[in-house]
């Protein structure tokens, strides 16, 4: 378990600049000619400002990406959840095996017998049932493929 | 053609079933990563396609017009903002009412994802997936309580599965998947 808790990251010392930027900036970039200008503005920033702690909060963590979110399925593609009952005694070996295949975006561990919970984004959408099989031979357990199969809500937004 | 193997040079007539031509797949490849933290992004992503700036900014508008892109923007680490407690709650819904419930969920503030997935019985009862984010787990326990309220009679069953460790957090990666030949 201490293992568990040293991978997960420390709450981060914000400021009132930081969080306006942050709740600001989950909400989406103005598709505009000088986007963090006009962000910057709203914010009372000056845009070298804004560009500065974007790039922090970046480097420091507390933002993993900034940029464009694709569809995966309207861009082409597969995409999936699945999730797996790991041994206890093999979860290290297992968690190498999965996150070794360039498919697998996130995993996370989670509190339940199914304990590894990871999602998988291929080339097409064919492609997930290769994925799902070369997974299940490399770790030697059986894939739970839990695909969306209506999308009611997307949109994550953390205030702070 | 290849956008892997040629990105300099995309061609425009090469349109995909999805209605991504070439450049559109090269500036998604030179987006995944992030957009550049600089005052002109669109100049400096079409620089070096040999794309104007406003090129650029007219497909990234249409993209997110038609939803291949949501939108351009920040993805916080939860841990690093002090939501501490992200609960994926599963609920064993009735499915007459899915539908329903699933988008009267969706419209209840702090709830960030809803889908509904195929159940693997007898295993795994469960059938709508619902993202919840809380700086406590008494937090996610109260929102998962008030989602168990709306649910009624049409929940049989429901379980918070709490993330405890982050093991891969790469984000999509549609570098090989765009530049494969098709």
């Amino acid at each position: 378990m201490s293992v568990a808790r040293a991978q997960r990251p420390e709450p981060a010392e914000l400021d009132g600049a930081d969080r306006r930027i942050i709740n600001r900036l989950q909400e989406g970039l103005p598709l505009v000619e000088s986007p963090y200008a006009a962000v910057a503005a709203e914010l009372s920033l000056s845009e070298g400002e804004l560009l500065y702690r974007l790039e922090r909060l970046l480097e420091a963590g507390v933002l993993s990406r900034f940029g464009p979110m694709y569809h995966a399925q309207r861009l082409g593609g597969g995409l999936t959840l699945a999730a797996l009952e790991v041994p206890e005694a093999d979860f290290e070996r297992v968690t190498a095996a999965v996150n070794a295949f360039p498919e697998v975006a996130h995993n996370y561990r989670r509190e339940h017998r199914l304990n590894m919970w990871f999602v998988l984004a291929t080339e097409t959408p064919e492609r997930i049932g290769e994925v799902i099989a070369a997974i299940e031979v490399a770790t030697g357990l059986a894939v739970f493929n839990l695909p969306k199969q209506e999308e009611f809500h997307v949109r994550l937004h953390l205030p702070v | 053609m290849s956008v892997s193997t040629c990105p300099s040079e995309p061609q425009a007539d090469d349109t995909s079933a999805n209605g991504l031509d070439a450049i559109d797949r090269a500036i998604v490849l030179a987006t995944q990563a992030g957009l550049p933290l600089v005052p002109d992004p669109w100049g400096a992503v079409g620089k070096p396609l040999g794309l104007a700036g406003n090129e650029v900014l007219a497909r990234m508008r249409r993209m997110q017009a038609n939803g291949m892109t949501r939108r351009i923007a920040a993805v916080p680490n939860h841990y690093r903002l002090g939501y501490v407690a992200n609960g994926m709650t599963v609920w064993d819904v009735d499915d007459a009412h899915i539908e329903r419930l699933g988008r009267e969920v969706a419209a209840i503030p702090g709830v960030s994802h809803c889908y509904r997935r195929p159940r693997h019985l007898p295993e795994w009862p469960y059938n709508l997936f619902v993202m919840l984010h809380g700086r406590t787990r008494e937090e996610v326990e109260r929102q998962a309580e008030a989602l168990r309220e709306r649910f009624g009679d049409a929940c049989r069953d429901h379980r918070i599965l709490y993330s405890s460790r982050i093991l891969k957090k790469t984000g999509l990666r549609l570098a090989r998947r765009l530049g494969s030949p098709r």
